[in-house]
Protein backbone atom coordinates (compact mmCIF):
# COMPACT_ATOMS: atom_id res chain seq x y z
CA UNK A 1 0.00 0.00 0.00
CA UNK A 2 1.74 3.13 -1.58
CA UNK A 3 0.11 6.26 0.52
CA UNK A 4 0.23 9.94 -0.45
CA UNK A 5 -0.90 12.54 1.73
CA UNK A 6 -1.05 16.17 0.51
CA UNK A 7 -0.37 18.30 3.70
CA UNK A 8 -0.90 22.03 3.92
CA UNK A 9 0.48 24.34 6.34
CA UNK A 10 -2.05 26.66 7.81
CA UNK A 11 -2.52 29.51 10.56
CA UNK A 12 -3.57 27.94 13.75
CA UNK A 13 -7.11 27.62 14.65
CA UNK A 14 -6.71 29.80 17.28
CA UNK A 15 -5.56 32.98 15.09
CA UNK A 16 -6.92 36.06 14.86
CA UNK A 17 -7.10 37.44 11.19
CA UNK A 18 -5.63 40.60 10.25
CA UNK A 19 -3.96 42.40 6.86
CA UNK A 20 -0.86 43.87 5.44
CA UNK A 21 -0.04 46.20 3.19
CA UNK A 22 -2.89 47.89 2.43
CA UNK A 23 -5.27 44.80 3.21
CA UNK A 24 -3.12 42.96 -0.02
CA UNK A 25 -1.80 40.51 2.01
CA UNK A 26 -2.59 38.30 5.11
CA UNK A 27 -0.38 39.06 8.06
CA UNK A 28 1.66 36.56 9.46
CA UNK A 29 3.31 38.56 12.09
CA UNK A 30 3.07 36.33 15.48
CA UNK A 31 1.09 33.39 13.35
CA UNK A 32 1.46 30.07 14.55
CA UNK A 33 1.61 27.46 11.33
CA UNK A 34 -0.10 24.18 11.94
CA UNK A 35 -0.66 20.81 10.04
CA UNK A 36 -4.48 21.71 8.28
CA UNK A 37 -6.81 20.29 10.72
CA UNK A 38 -8.62 18.06 8.02
CA UNK A 39 -5.21 17.18 6.36
CA UNK A 40 -4.38 15.98 10.41
CA UNK A 41 -7.38 13.43 10.24
CA UNK A 42 -6.13 11.42 6.94
CA UNK A 43 -2.43 11.59 7.99
CA UNK A 44 -3.83 9.75 11.18
CA UNK A 45 -5.68 7.19 9.11
CA UNK A 46 -2.86 6.86 6.98
CA UNK A 47 -0.85 6.04 9.93
CA UNK A 48 -3.61 3.03 10.69
CA UNK A 49 -3.83 1.87 7.33
CA UNK A 50 -0.10 1.54 6.83
CA UNK A 51 0.22 -0.65 10.42
CA UNK A 52 -2.57 -2.59 9.47
CA UNK A 53 -1.68 -3.37 5.67
CA UNK A 54 1.95 -2.34 5.63
CA UNK A 55 3.66 -0.05 2.75
CA UNK A 56 4.27 3.81 3.06
CA UNK A 57 3.12 7.15 3.61
CA UNK A 58 4.62 9.98 1.74
CA UNK A 59 3.60 13.26 2.23
CA UNK A 60 3.68 16.27 -0.25
CA UNK A 61 3.36 20.17 0.33
CA UNK A 62 3.44 23.06 -2.09
CA UNK A 63 5.20 25.79 -0.01
CA UNK A 64 8.20 27.38 0.85
CA UNK A 65 10.64 26.81 3.18
CA UNK A 66 9.05 28.32 6.15
CA UNK A 67 6.25 25.20 5.99
CA UNK A 68 8.92 22.82 6.84
CA UNK A 69 8.12 22.94 10.48
CA UNK A 70 4.88 21.53 9.69
CA UNK A 71 6.18 19.10 7.39
CA UNK A 72 8.70 17.55 9.95
CA UNK A 73 5.23 17.43 12.23
CA UNK A 74 3.80 14.69 10.03
CA UNK A 75 7.31 13.26 9.31
CA UNK A 76 7.47 13.01 13.41
CA UNK A 77 4.04 11.55 13.61
CA UNK A 78 5.24 8.52 11.63
CA UNK A 79 4.86 9.84 7.69
CA UNK A 80 8.19 7.57 5.80
CA UNK A 81 9.23 10.90 3.87
CA UNK A 82 8.37 14.03 2.32
CA UNK A 83 8.58 16.40 -0.52
CA UNK A 84 8.17 19.47 -0.22
CA UNK A 85 7.28 21.52 -4.19
CA UNK A 86 9.32 24.91 -4.19
CA UNK A 87 6.43 27.44 -5.05
CA UNK A 88 4.35 29.30 -3.09
CA UNK A 89 0.77 28.41 -3.19
CA UNK A 90 -1.57 30.79 -5.29
CA UNK A 91 -4.76 28.99 -6.08
CA UNK A 92 -6.34 25.13 -6.47
CA UNK A 93 -5.55 24.71 -9.80
CA UNK A 94 -1.69 25.11 -9.74
CA UNK A 95 -1.67 23.50 -5.96
CA UNK A 96 -3.67 20.68 -7.66
CA UNK A 97 -1.29 20.91 -11.05
CA UNK A 98 1.91 20.42 -8.93
CA UNK A 99 0.81 17.68 -7.04
CA UNK A 100 -0.75 15.68 -10.07
CA UNK A 101 2.65 16.40 -11.96
CA UNK A 102 4.60 14.94 -8.67
CA UNK A 103 2.23 12.14 -7.81
CA UNK A 104 1.37 10.84 -12.03
CA UNK A 105 4.41 8.25 -12.48
CA UNK A 106 4.78 7.24 -8.52
CA UNK A 107 1.58 4.72 -8.57
CA UNK A 108 0.56 5.79 -5.47
CA UNK A 109 -2.64 3.39 -4.45
CA UNK A 110 -4.07 6.08 -2.33
CA UNK A 111 -4.07 9.92 -2.36
CA UNK A 112 -5.74 11.69 0.71
CA UNK A 113 -5.58 15.54 1.04
CA UNK A 114 -8.15 17.39 4.02
CA UNK A 115 -11.94 18.33 2.75
CA UNK A 116 -10.41 22.02 2.51
CA UNK A 117 -7.77 24.12 3.84
CA UNK A 118 -8.56 26.84 6.91
CA UNK A 119 -7.11 29.56 5.31
CA UNK A 120 -8.03 30.31 1.88
CA UNK A 121 -11.27 27.44 2.19
CA UNK A 122 -11.40 26.67 -1.70
CA UNK A 123 -11.93 23.23 -1.56
CA UNK A 124 -11.17 22.66 -4.98
CA UNK A 125 -7.90 20.45 -4.81
CA UNK A 126 -9.38 16.83 -3.68
CA UNK A 127 -11.41 17.26 -7.22
CA UNK A 128 -8.80 18.80 -9.59
CA UNK A 129 -6.15 16.58 -8.30
CA UNK A 130 -8.13 13.46 -9.48
CA UNK A 131 -9.43 14.81 -12.49
CA UNK A 132 -5.67 15.54 -13.92
CA UNK A 133 -4.87 12.04 -12.56
CA UNK A 134 -8.13 10.36 -14.29
CA UNK A 135 -9.42 9.00 -11.34
CA UNK A 136 -12.65 8.84 -8.69
CA UNK A 137 -12.34 11.46 -5.83
CA UNK A 138 -14.98 11.18 -2.71
CA UNK A 139 -14.91 14.56 -1.01
CA UNK A 140 -15.36 15.04 2.05
CA UNK A 141 -14.81 11.59 3.07
CA UNK A 142 -15.55 10.83 6.36
CA UNK A 143 -14.79 7.19 6.72
CA UNK A 144 -12.31 5.04 4.46
CA UNK A 145 -11.93 1.01 4.53
CA UNK A 146 -9.34 -0.59 2.08
CA UNK A 147 -10.41 -4.37 0.88
CA UNK A 148 -7.45 -5.08 -1.55
CA UNK A 149 -8.09 -2.94 -4.35
CA UNK A 150 -11.51 -1.90 -3.34
CA UNK A 151 -11.96 1.50 -0.81
CA UNK A 152 -15.41 1.75 0.47
CA UNK A 153 -15.73 5.42 1.51
CA UNK A 154 -18.56 7.55 3.36
CA UNK A 155 -19.42 10.96 1.93
CA UNK A 156 -21.78 13.45 3.20
CA UNK A 157 -24.38 14.51 1.36
CA UNK A 158 -27.00 17.23 2.07
CA UNK A 159 -29.29 15.31 4.38
CA UNK A 160 -27.65 12.68 5.42
CA UNK A 161 -24.49 10.56 4.02
CA UNK A 162 -23.62 8.44 1.31
CA UNK A 163 -21.73 4.86 0.82
CA UNK A 164 -19.44 4.74 -2.20
CA UNK A 165 -17.28 1.83 -3.45
CA UNK A 166 -14.02 2.55 -5.44
CA UNK A 167 -11.02 0.68 -7.34
CA UNK A 168 -7.75 2.10 -6.23
CA UNK A 169 -6.14 4.76 -6.59
CA UNK A 170 -8.56 7.41 -6.12
CA UNK A 171 -8.66 10.72 -3.81
CA UNK A 172 -9.89 10.71 -0.80
CA UNK A 173 -10.48 14.01 1.38
CA UNK A 174 -10.68 13.61 4.58
CA UNK A 175 -12.72 15.26 7.92
CA UNK A 176 -13.36 14.19 11.13
CA UNK A 177 -14.92 10.71 11.09
CA UNK A 178 -11.82 9.74 8.61
CA UNK A 179 -10.69 9.03 12.61
CA UNK A 180 -12.33 10.73 15.56
CA UNK A 181 -10.59 13.08 17.22
CA UNK A 182 -9.51 10.66 19.77
CA UNK A 183 -7.38 9.11 17.44
CA UNK A 184 -5.51 11.73 15.88
CA UNK A 185 -1.75 11.66 16.24
CA UNK A 186 0.23 13.30 18.41
CA UNK A 187 3.85 13.21 17.92
CA UNK A 188 6.39 11.15 20.40
CA UNK A 189 9.91 12.45 21.52
CA UNK A 190 11.02 9.54 19.43
CA UNK A 191 9.17 10.60 16.43
CA UNK A 192 10.50 13.70 16.62
CA UNK A 193 13.72 12.96 17.16
CA UNK A 194 13.19 10.11 13.90
CA UNK A 195 12.03 13.27 11.67
CA UNK A 196 15.37 15.25 11.92
CA UNK A 197 16.74 12.93 9.38
CA UNK A 198 13.43 11.30 7.57
CA UNK A 199 13.99 12.20 3.37
CA UNK A 200 12.72 15.96 2.76
CA UNK A 201 12.97 16.40 -0.80
CA UNK A 202 13.11 19.51 -2.10
CA UNK A 203 11.27 20.15 -6.04
CA UNK A 204 11.07 22.89 -7.92
CA UNK A 205 7.55 24.18 -8.73
CA UNK A 206 6.23 25.26 -12.04
CA UNK A 207 2.79 25.27 -12.50
CA UNK A 208 0.89 28.84 -12.16
CA UNK A 209 -2.33 29.44 -11.21
CA UNK A 210 -5.91 31.17 -12.94
CA UNK A 211 -7.21 33.42 -10.21
CA UNK A 212 -5.44 35.77 -7.61
CA UNK A 213 -6.81 37.33 -4.51
CA UNK A 214 -6.11 41.08 -4.53
CA UNK A 215 -7.78 42.53 -1.31
CA UNK A 216 -8.93 41.33 1.77
CA UNK A 217 -11.20 42.86 3.89
CA UNK A 218 -12.84 41.74 7.56
CA UNK A 219 -16.48 41.27 8.50
CA UNK A 220 -18.26 44.56 9.77
CA UNK A 221 -17.97 45.26 13.61
CA UNK A 222 -21.20 44.06 15.70
CA UNK A 223 -23.52 46.58 17.38
CA UNK A 224 -23.34 45.99 21.12
CA UNK A 225 -25.38 43.61 22.41
CA UNK A 226 -28.56 44.12 24.09
CA UNK A 227 -29.12 42.14 27.25
CA UNK A 228 -32.10 41.17 28.54
CA UNK A 229 -32.96 39.71 31.76
CA UNK A 230 -33.13 35.70 32.16
CA UNK A 231 -36.63 36.82 33.65
CA UNK A 232 -38.09 38.89 31.06
CA UNK A 233 -37.90 35.82 27.92
CA UNK A 234 -41.11 37.55 26.65
CA UNK A 235 -38.71 40.39 26.08
CA UNK A 236 -36.78 38.89 23.64
CA UNK A 237 -39.10 37.25 21.75
CA UNK A 238 -40.95 40.70 21.39
CA UNK A 239 -37.70 41.95 19.98
CA UNK A 240 -36.91 39.12 17.72
CA UNK A 241 -40.58 39.16 16.16
CA UNK A 242 -40.55 43.40 15.66
CA UNK A 243 -37.22 44.50 15.92
CA UNK A 244 -34.71 42.01 14.54
CA UNK A 245 -38.07 40.34 11.85
CA UNK A 246 -36.37 36.52 12.00
CA UNK A 247 -39.30 35.06 14.36
CA UNK B 1 -23.83 34.95 -23.59
CA UNK B 2 -25.40 31.96 -21.76
CA UNK B 3 -24.82 31.44 -18.04
CA UNK B 4 -25.09 27.85 -16.95
CA UNK B 5 -26.29 26.93 -13.64
CA UNK B 6 -26.51 23.62 -11.89
CA UNK B 7 -29.81 23.21 -10.76
CA UNK B 8 -29.71 19.93 -8.00
CA UNK B 9 -32.36 18.17 -7.42
CA UNK B 10 -33.11 15.90 -4.47
CA UNK B 11 -35.11 12.58 -5.77
CA UNK B 12 -37.00 14.98 -8.18
CA UNK B 13 -37.03 17.99 -6.00
CA UNK B 14 -35.49 21.47 -5.89
CA UNK B 15 -33.91 22.61 -2.69
CA UNK B 16 -33.99 26.28 -1.31
CA UNK B 17 -30.25 26.31 -2.54
CA UNK B 18 -31.35 25.40 -5.99
CA UNK B 19 -33.05 28.77 -6.15
CA UNK B 20 -30.31 30.84 -4.68
CA UNK B 21 -27.75 29.21 -7.88
CA UNK B 22 -30.40 30.23 -9.92
CA UNK B 23 -31.20 33.69 -8.49
CA UNK B 24 -27.96 34.14 -9.06
CA UNK B 25 -27.07 33.04 -12.53
CA UNK B 26 -30.37 34.78 -13.48
CA UNK B 27 -28.78 38.51 -12.08
CA UNK B 28 -25.04 37.35 -13.44
CA UNK B 29 -26.90 36.81 -16.75
CA UNK B 30 -28.21 40.63 -16.86
CA UNK B 31 -24.61 41.26 -15.93
CA UNK B 32 -22.77 40.41 -18.38
CA UNK B 33 -25.44 40.72 -20.99
CA UNK B 34 -26.95 36.70 -21.49
CA UNK B 35 -29.47 34.69 -20.72
CA UNK B 36 -29.63 31.76 -17.52
CA UNK B 37 -29.73 28.18 -18.37
CA UNK B 38 -29.98 25.52 -16.09
CA UNK B 39 -29.05 22.46 -16.11
CA UNK B 40 -31.30 19.63 -14.12
CA UNK B 41 -29.67 16.32 -13.91
CA UNK B 42 -32.38 13.21 -13.33
CA UNK B 43 -36.13 13.15 -13.39
CA UNK B 44 -38.01 16.04 -11.64
CA UNK B 45 -41.55 16.55 -11.45
CA UNK B 46 -41.29 20.46 -11.87
CA UNK B 47 -38.31 21.72 -13.78
CA UNK B 48 -41.14 25.21 -14.72
CA UNK B 49 -40.54 25.98 -11.12
CA UNK B 50 -36.95 27.48 -12.00
CA UNK B 51 -38.61 30.17 -14.63
CA UNK B 52 -40.03 31.89 -11.20
CA UNK B 53 -36.33 32.41 -10.51
CA UNK B 54 -35.20 34.38 -13.64
CA UNK B 55 -34.09 30.53 -15.75
CA UNK B 56 -35.06 31.57 -19.42
CA UNK B 57 -34.48 27.85 -20.30
CA UNK B 58 -33.66 24.24 -18.78
CA UNK B 59 -31.71 21.39 -19.99
CA UNK B 60 -32.88 18.24 -18.74
CA UNK B 61 -30.51 15.43 -18.60
CA UNK B 62 -31.02 11.71 -18.04
CA UNK B 63 -28.95 10.34 -14.61
CA UNK B 64 -30.16 9.62 -10.50
CA UNK B 65 -27.51 9.43 -7.83
CA UNK B 66 -25.01 11.13 -10.15
CA UNK B 67 -21.73 11.47 -8.60
CA UNK B 68 -19.52 13.94 -8.45
CA UNK B 69 -17.75 12.61 -11.91
CA UNK B 70 -20.96 12.12 -13.97
CA UNK B 71 -22.14 15.74 -13.31
CA UNK B 72 -19.24 17.17 -14.25
CA UNK B 73 -19.29 15.57 -17.18
CA UNK B 74 -23.02 16.53 -18.02
CA UNK B 75 -21.98 19.98 -17.36
CA UNK B 76 -18.80 20.41 -19.23
CA UNK B 77 -21.18 18.67 -22.54
CA UNK B 78 -24.13 21.19 -21.95
CA UNK B 79 -20.96 24.34 -21.53
CA UNK B 80 -19.66 23.16 -24.32
CA UNK B 81 -22.97 22.46 -26.57
CA UNK B 82 -24.18 26.23 -25.39
CA UNK B 83 -20.80 28.35 -25.33
CA UNK B 84 -21.54 29.11 -22.17
CA UNK B 85 -18.68 31.31 -20.05
CA UNK B 86 -20.15 31.49 -16.84
CA UNK B 87 -21.27 27.99 -14.75
CA UNK B 88 -22.82 28.86 -11.49
CA UNK B 89 -23.11 25.98 -8.54
CA UNK B 90 -24.87 26.50 -5.41
CA UNK B 91 -22.77 25.15 -1.95
CA UNK B 92 -23.98 21.65 -1.57
CA UNK B 93 -21.46 18.79 -1.03
CA UNK B 94 -22.35 17.56 -4.50
CA UNK B 95 -21.68 20.51 -6.34
CA UNK B 96 -18.46 21.52 -4.11
CA UNK B 97 -17.52 18.09 -5.34
CA UNK B 98 -18.42 18.65 -8.99
CA UNK B 99 -17.69 22.53 -9.70
CA UNK B 100 -13.69 21.49 -9.67
CA UNK B 101 -13.43 18.54 -11.58
CA UNK B 102 -15.53 20.47 -14.31
CA UNK B 103 -12.71 23.52 -14.06
CA UNK B 104 -10.00 20.84 -14.70
CA UNK B 105 -12.14 19.73 -18.00
CA UNK B 106 -13.15 22.97 -19.19
CA UNK B 107 -9.24 25.30 -18.01
CA UNK B 108 -11.98 27.15 -16.39
CA UNK B 109 -10.79 29.24 -13.44
CA UNK B 110 -13.37 28.62 -9.97
CA UNK B 111 -14.06 30.88 -6.84
CA UNK B 112 -15.67 28.66 -4.10
CA UNK B 113 -17.75 29.58 -0.93
CA UNK B 114 -18.87 33.07 -3.14
CA UNK B 115 -20.99 35.33 -1.42
CA UNK B 116 -21.91 38.51 -3.74
CA UNK B 117 -21.98 38.78 -7.39
CA UNK B 118 -18.79 40.04 -8.87
CA UNK B 119 -18.00 43.73 -8.39
CA UNK B 120 -16.79 44.35 -12.21
CA UNK B 121 -16.66 41.94 -14.95
CA UNK B 122 -13.62 43.63 -16.92
CA UNK B 123 -11.38 41.92 -14.79
CA UNK B 124 -14.23 39.89 -13.18
CA UNK B 125 -13.68 40.21 -9.51
CA UNK B 126 -15.82 38.10 -6.92
CA UNK B 127 -16.00 38.42 -2.87
CA UNK B 128 -15.42 34.90 -1.24
CA UNK B 129 -14.97 34.45 2.37
CA UNK B 130 -11.95 32.57 3.27
CA UNK B 131 -9.85 31.92 6.78
CA UNK B 132 -13.25 29.85 7.58
CA UNK B 133 -15.28 32.96 7.60
CA UNK B 134 -13.40 35.09 9.78
CA UNK B 135 -12.53 37.41 6.58
CA UNK B 136 -13.24 37.76 2.82
CA UNK B 137 -11.26 37.93 0.03
CA UNK B 138 -11.97 39.79 -3.47
CA UNK B 139 -10.35 37.07 -6.63
CA UNK B 140 -9.63 38.13 -9.55
CA UNK B 141 -10.81 36.01 -11.93
CA UNK B 142 -8.66 34.81 -15.53
CA UNK B 143 -9.42 32.66 -18.28
CA UNK B 144 -12.02 32.34 -20.93
CA UNK B 145 -14.43 30.30 -18.63
CA UNK B 146 -15.54 31.05 -14.85
CA UNK B 147 -17.28 28.58 -13.03
CA UNK B 148 -18.40 30.21 -9.58
CA UNK B 149 -19.38 28.23 -6.51
CA UNK B 150 -22.07 29.74 -4.37
CA UNK B 151 -21.56 30.21 0.12
CA UNK B 152 -25.19 28.73 1.24
CA UNK B 153 -27.48 31.38 2.12
CA UNK B 154 -25.21 34.67 1.37
CA UNK B 155 -26.78 35.95 -1.87
CA UNK B 156 -30.24 34.56 -0.84
CA UNK B 157 -33.26 33.51 -2.98
CA UNK B 158 -34.66 36.05 -5.45
CA UNK B 159 -37.73 36.10 -7.01
CA UNK B 160 -37.85 36.89 -11.17
CA UNK B 161 -40.43 35.45 -12.87
CA UNK B 162 -39.67 34.55 -17.05
CA UNK B 163 -40.95 32.23 -18.92
CA UNK B 164 -38.92 28.89 -19.42
CA UNK B 165 -38.57 26.74 -22.02
CA UNK B 166 -37.18 23.06 -20.78
CA UNK B 167 -35.43 20.84 -23.50
CA UNK B 168 -33.90 17.41 -23.64
CA UNK B 169 -30.21 18.24 -23.36
CA UNK B 170 -28.13 15.74 -25.65
CA UNK B 171 -25.20 13.86 -24.28
CA UNK B 172 -24.75 11.38 -21.12
CA UNK B 173 -22.12 10.62 -18.34
CA UNK B 174 -19.69 7.78 -19.46
CA UNK B 175 -18.94 4.55 -17.86
CA UNK B 176 -15.62 5.74 -16.66
CA UNK B 177 -17.94 9.02 -14.86
CA UNK B 178 -19.67 6.55 -12.90
CA UNK B 179 -17.44 3.85 -11.91
CA UNK B 180 -17.52 5.16 -8.49
CA UNK B 181 -20.39 2.89 -7.02
CA UNK B 182 -22.98 4.17 -5.31
CA UNK B 183 -23.76 1.80 -2.33
CA UNK B 184 -26.47 3.43 -0.35
CA UNK B 185 -27.69 6.52 1.22
CA UNK B 186 -28.62 6.89 4.86
CA UNK B 187 -30.66 9.96 5.22
CA UNK B 188 -31.39 11.89 8.32
CA UNK B 189 -34.73 11.60 7.77
CA UNK B 190 -37.04 14.36 8.87
CA UNK B 191 -34.37 16.94 10.37
CA UNK B 192 -34.17 20.69 8.51
CA UNK B 193 -30.65 20.33 6.66
CA UNK B 194 -28.37 22.58 9.10
CA UNK B 195 -26.52 24.75 6.32
CA UNK B 196 -29.71 25.78 4.15
CA UNK B 197 -31.92 25.96 7.67
CA UNK B 198 -32.65 29.92 8.07
CA UNK B 199 -33.21 29.61 12.02
CA UNK B 200 -30.49 27.51 13.92
CA UNK B 201 -30.40 26.23 17.60
CA UNK B 202 -27.04 25.18 18.49
CA UNK B 203 -25.75 23.95 21.87
CA UNK B 204 -23.05 23.52 23.72
CA UNK B 205 -21.25 22.84 27.04
CA UNK B 206 -23.54 24.57 29.06
CA UNK B 207 -26.40 22.04 28.65
CA UNK B 208 -24.59 19.89 31.19
CA UNK B 209 -25.49 16.48 30.24
CA UNK B 210 -26.71 14.91 26.87
CA UNK B 211 -29.57 14.18 28.58
CA UNK B 212 -30.81 17.50 28.40
CA UNK B 213 -31.06 18.16 24.73
CA UNK B 214 -34.70 17.57 24.70
CA UNK B 215 -35.71 20.97 25.98
CA UNK B 216 -33.04 22.34 22.49
CA UNK B 217 -34.96 19.83 20.37
CA UNK B 218 -38.27 20.90 21.81
CA UNK B 219 -36.93 24.68 21.18
CA UNK B 220 -36.03 24.10 17.60
CA UNK B 221 -38.97 22.31 16.88
CA UNK B 222 -41.43 25.31 17.71
CA UNK B 223 -39.15 27.63 16.08
CA UNK B 224 -38.74 25.25 13.15
CA UNK B 225 -35.17 25.71 13.48
CA UNK B 226 -32.47 23.05 12.88
CA UNK B 227 -29.96 22.01 15.52
CA UNK B 228 -26.21 22.54 16.18
CA UNK B 229 -23.74 22.14 18.32
CA UNK B 230 -20.36 23.29 19.53
CA UNK B 231 -17.02 21.35 18.78
CA UNK B 232 -16.57 19.93 22.64
CA UNK B 233 -20.06 18.61 22.65
CA UNK B 234 -19.07 16.38 19.39
CA UNK B 235 -15.84 15.33 20.11
CA UNK B 236 -16.99 13.68 23.47
CA UNK B 237 -19.98 12.50 21.57
CA UNK B 238 -22.76 14.35 23.12
CA UNK B 239 -23.76 15.06 19.92
CA UNK B 240 -23.27 13.45 16.19
CA UNK B 241 -20.07 14.98 14.43
CA UNK B 242 -22.58 16.16 11.24
CA UNK B 243 -23.96 18.86 13.91
CA UNK B 244 -20.87 20.70 14.78
CA UNK B 245 -20.72 24.37 13.33
CA UNK B 246 -17.12 26.02 13.82
CA UNK B 247 -13.76 26.50 11.98
CA UNK B 248 -13.48 22.73 11.13
CA UNK B 249 -17.00 21.55 11.16
CA UNK B 250 -19.72 22.90 9.00
CA UNK B 251 -20.49 26.89 8.02
CA UNK B 252 -23.65 28.23 8.55
CA UNK B 253 -25.68 31.56 7.55
CA UNK B 254 -28.99 31.48 8.92
CA UNK B 255 -31.08 34.83 9.80
CA UNK B 256 -31.34 33.83 13.59
CA UNK B 257 -28.43 31.73 15.56
CA UNK B 258 -29.62 30.76 19.36
CA UNK B 259 -26.41 30.03 20.66
CA UNK B 260 -27.20 28.24 24.27
CA UNK B 261 -24.16 27.18 26.63
CA UNK B 262 -21.62 27.82 24.03
CA UNK B 263 -18.48 30.55 25.15
CA UNK B 264 -17.73 31.73 21.88
CA UNK B 265 -14.45 30.18 20.76
CA UNK B 266 -12.69 31.71 17.91
CA UNK B 267 -12.80 28.72 16.41
CA UNK B 268 -16.63 28.62 16.86
CA UNK B 269 -17.59 32.62 15.60
CA UNK B 270 -15.34 31.61 12.48
CA UNK B 271 -18.72 29.19 11.58
CA UNK B 272 -21.51 31.65 12.52
CA UNK B 273 -20.10 34.69 11.43
CA UNK B 274 -22.26 35.21 8.77
CA UNK B 275 -25.72 34.33 10.62
CA UNK B 276 -28.08 37.96 10.39
CA UNK B 277 -29.09 37.91 14.08
CA UNK B 278 -27.24 36.14 16.99
CA UNK B 279 -28.64 35.60 20.32
CA UNK B 280 -26.49 34.31 22.89
CA UNK B 281 -27.59 32.92 26.25
CA UNK B 282 -24.77 32.13 28.96
CA UNK B 283 -24.43 31.81 32.65
CA UNK B 284 -20.38 33.49 32.48
CA UNK B 285 -21.54 37.20 31.70
CA UNK B 286 -17.97 37.18 30.50
CA UNK B 287 -18.53 34.40 27.94
CA UNK B 288 -16.52 36.06 24.13
CA UNK B 289 -19.77 35.20 22.67
CA UNK B 290 -21.79 38.00 23.76
CA UNK B 291 -19.25 40.55 21.80
CA UNK B 292 -20.41 38.62 18.47
CA UNK B 293 -23.92 38.80 19.81
CA UNK B 294 -27.34 41.25 18.95
CA UNK B 295 -28.98 39.87 21.61
CA UNK B 296 -27.81 38.31 25.14
CA UNK B 297 -29.28 36.51 28.06
CA UNK B 298 -27.14 36.10 31.18
CA UNK B 299 -28.83 32.83 32.48
CA UNK B 300 -28.83 28.76 32.77
CA UNK B 301 -29.80 27.48 30.12
CA UNK B 302 -31.78 24.89 32.01
CA UNK B 303 -33.99 27.65 33.19
CA UNK B 304 -34.25 29.77 30.22
CA UNK B 305 -35.05 27.99 27.12
CA UNK B 306 -38.34 26.03 28.20
CA UNK B 307 -39.33 29.53 29.21
CA UNK B 308 -37.94 30.79 25.56
CA UNK B 309 -40.04 28.13 23.79
CA UNK B 310 -43.14 28.67 26.11
CA UNK B 311 -42.85 32.66 24.90
CA UNK B 312 -42.53 31.51 21.33
CA UNK B 313 -45.43 29.23 21.45
CA UNK B 314 -47.15 31.98 22.74
CA UNK B 315 -46.16 34.07 19.71
CA UNK B 316 -47.31 31.94 16.98
CA UNK B 317 -50.67 31.18 18.79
Amino acid sequence: MKILVCISSVPDTTTKITFADGNTKFNTAGVQYVINPYDEFGLSRAMQLKEKMGGTVTTVTVGRADTEPVIRKALAIGADDSVRIDADPVDSFQVASEIAAYAKDKAFDLIITGRESIDYNGGAVPGMLAELLGINSVSPCVKLEIEGNIATMQTMIDGGKEVVKSNLPVVAAAQKGMVDESELRIPNMRGIMAARTKPLAVVPGSASGNTAAKTFDLPAPKAACKMISADNVEELVHLLHTEAKVI
Amino acid sequence: MSVLVFAENWDGSFKKSTYEAVSYASSLAAKVGGSATAVVIGNVSDTNALGKYGATKALQFDGDNMNHQGIASILAQAAQATGAKYIVFNGTWKAKGAAPRLAVKLNASIATEVVELPSSTTPFNVKKKVFSGKAFAHVEMAGDVKIIVLSTNAYGVHENAVSIAVEKGSGAATEKDVSLQHVEYQKTAGKINLTEAELVVSAGRGMKDPGNWGMVEALAETLGAATACSKPVADIGWRPHHEHVGQTGIAVAPNLYIAIGISGAIQHLAGISSSKKIVVINTDPEAPFFKAADYGIVGDALQVIPKLTEAIKKLKG
